[in-house]
């Protein structure tokens, strides 16, 4: 089958902001430029492989998830010199200036991370959150509520 | 609900309005470098006006007057390859020739043309175009005679008309037998325009 896939530059227009501020959220600050990197490479390596046009969004942030679970796992590997260890993980770290909520919501699971943002931030349909999540709507909801109650639970302003 | 929704709308408005702009420069040279690259395409300043200029590794690929911009990607996505991105690095020794070009400081282009946007009998004739020099004019039917079809002189007319690399391969330079400028994919001012320049016109 042929599909019509628009010029990647157009996919990078469209969604370069957005995918940048979901990854400063959801991988921090220090990790996010890597990882938007790393993303969009990727993505332009698949891209001319795609069978599909549509939900062009959800593969990319798809992408994107990976990536800052891939800089989650190896920040986690990395060893960092303390001089007690803590009663509690110290991970998620807060980053100089920014909204202690973001580390709360590092510290979720992937899938409840990446719904919290894709739909409290950018309002994305649960059907496009679901095809993101590669889940079921009913799942999709899910994940958003569960991250949500679970951001009220940990999270103190 | 709505609390935590809402802290979340307020710390969004903390995080950063567009990703840095070295990020983008960064992407593209790692692109070209892991050969990920397929079409760069820049926007060049021209006398006749802006030129969409978009490249293959093997040369340029497509000259298109402005205006046509999204057409243009659209058309590079579909009949060379998706992986499109705007490269103004890759396309500079192309913008070079052209600003000589339109200086008056060149005659002949250097640069390496990747004929992938032609086919079949239409290749032909815009090969012949090719090689006929600066200042100097050919017409339709003695075109479409090079290019092995005497008769087929609206075929030929046809493929000057889709020329995909206009000033490149001069298909200004053909004129009509009898000397009637004939037609121009970007209009009939900038085909005089290009033979003034060339003196050909005066």
């Amino acid at each position: 089958m042929h599909v019509k896939l628009p010029p990647f530059q157009v996919l990078l227009d469209e969604h370069r902001a957005d995918v940048y501020r979901f990854l400063v959220a959801t991988a921090g600050p220090g990790e996010a430029d890597d990882c938007f990197q790393e993303t969009w490479i990727a993505a332009l390596r698949a891209y001319p492989k795609l069978r599909r046009a549509d939900n062009l969004r959800a593969w990319l942030f798809r992408i994107a998830q990976n990536k800052a679970t891939d800089a989650h796992r190896s920040r986690a590997r990395r060893p960092v010199p303390v001089e007690s260890v803590p009663e509690r993980p110290v991970w998620p770290t807060i980053a100089d200036g920014e909204p202690s909520l973001w580390a709360t919501v590092r510290g979720l699971p992937p899938k409840q991370r990446t719904a919290v943002f894709c739909r409290s931030v950018l309002g994305m349909p649960y059907a496009e959150l679901a095809a993101l999540l590669e889940s079921s709507e009913d799942a999709a909801r899910r994940n958003v509520h569960e991250g949500l109650k679970r951001l009220r639970e940990e999270w103190t302003p | 609900m709505n609390d935590i929704n809402r802290s979340l709308r307020t710390a969004a408005e903390t995080l950063p309005t567009r990703a840095p702009a070295d990020l983008d420069r960064a992407l593209t040279e790692r692109a070209t470098h892991e050969g990920l690259l397929d079409v760069a395409y820049a926007s060049v300043d021209s006398p006749v006006g802006a030129l969409t200029v978009a490249a293959t590794p093997r040369g340029l690929v497509r000259i298109a007057y402005s205006g046509f911009d999204d057409e243009v990607l659209g058309e590079l996505a579909r009949k060379l390859s998706p992986r499109v991105l705007e490269a103004p690095g890759r396309v500079d020794e192309i913008r070079r020739e052209l600003d000589e070009y339109f200086e008056g400081r060149r005659t002949d282009f250097e640069l390496p043309l990747d004929w992938a946007l032609t086919r079949g009998f239409g290749r032909a004739v815009l090969r012949e175009t090719a090689r006929i020099g600066f200042g100097h004019t050919s017409t339709y039917a003695d075109l479409a005679g090079r290019a092995g079809s005497p008769r087929a002189v609206r075929a030929a007319g046809n493929a000057l008309g889709s020329n995909p690399m206009p000033v490149v391969v001069p298909c200004h330079r053909v004129l009509r037998t009898g000397g009637g400028l004939g037609g121009y994919t970007g209009g009939l001012e900038r085909k005089e325009f290009l033979l003034r320049l060339e003196g050909v016109l005066v």
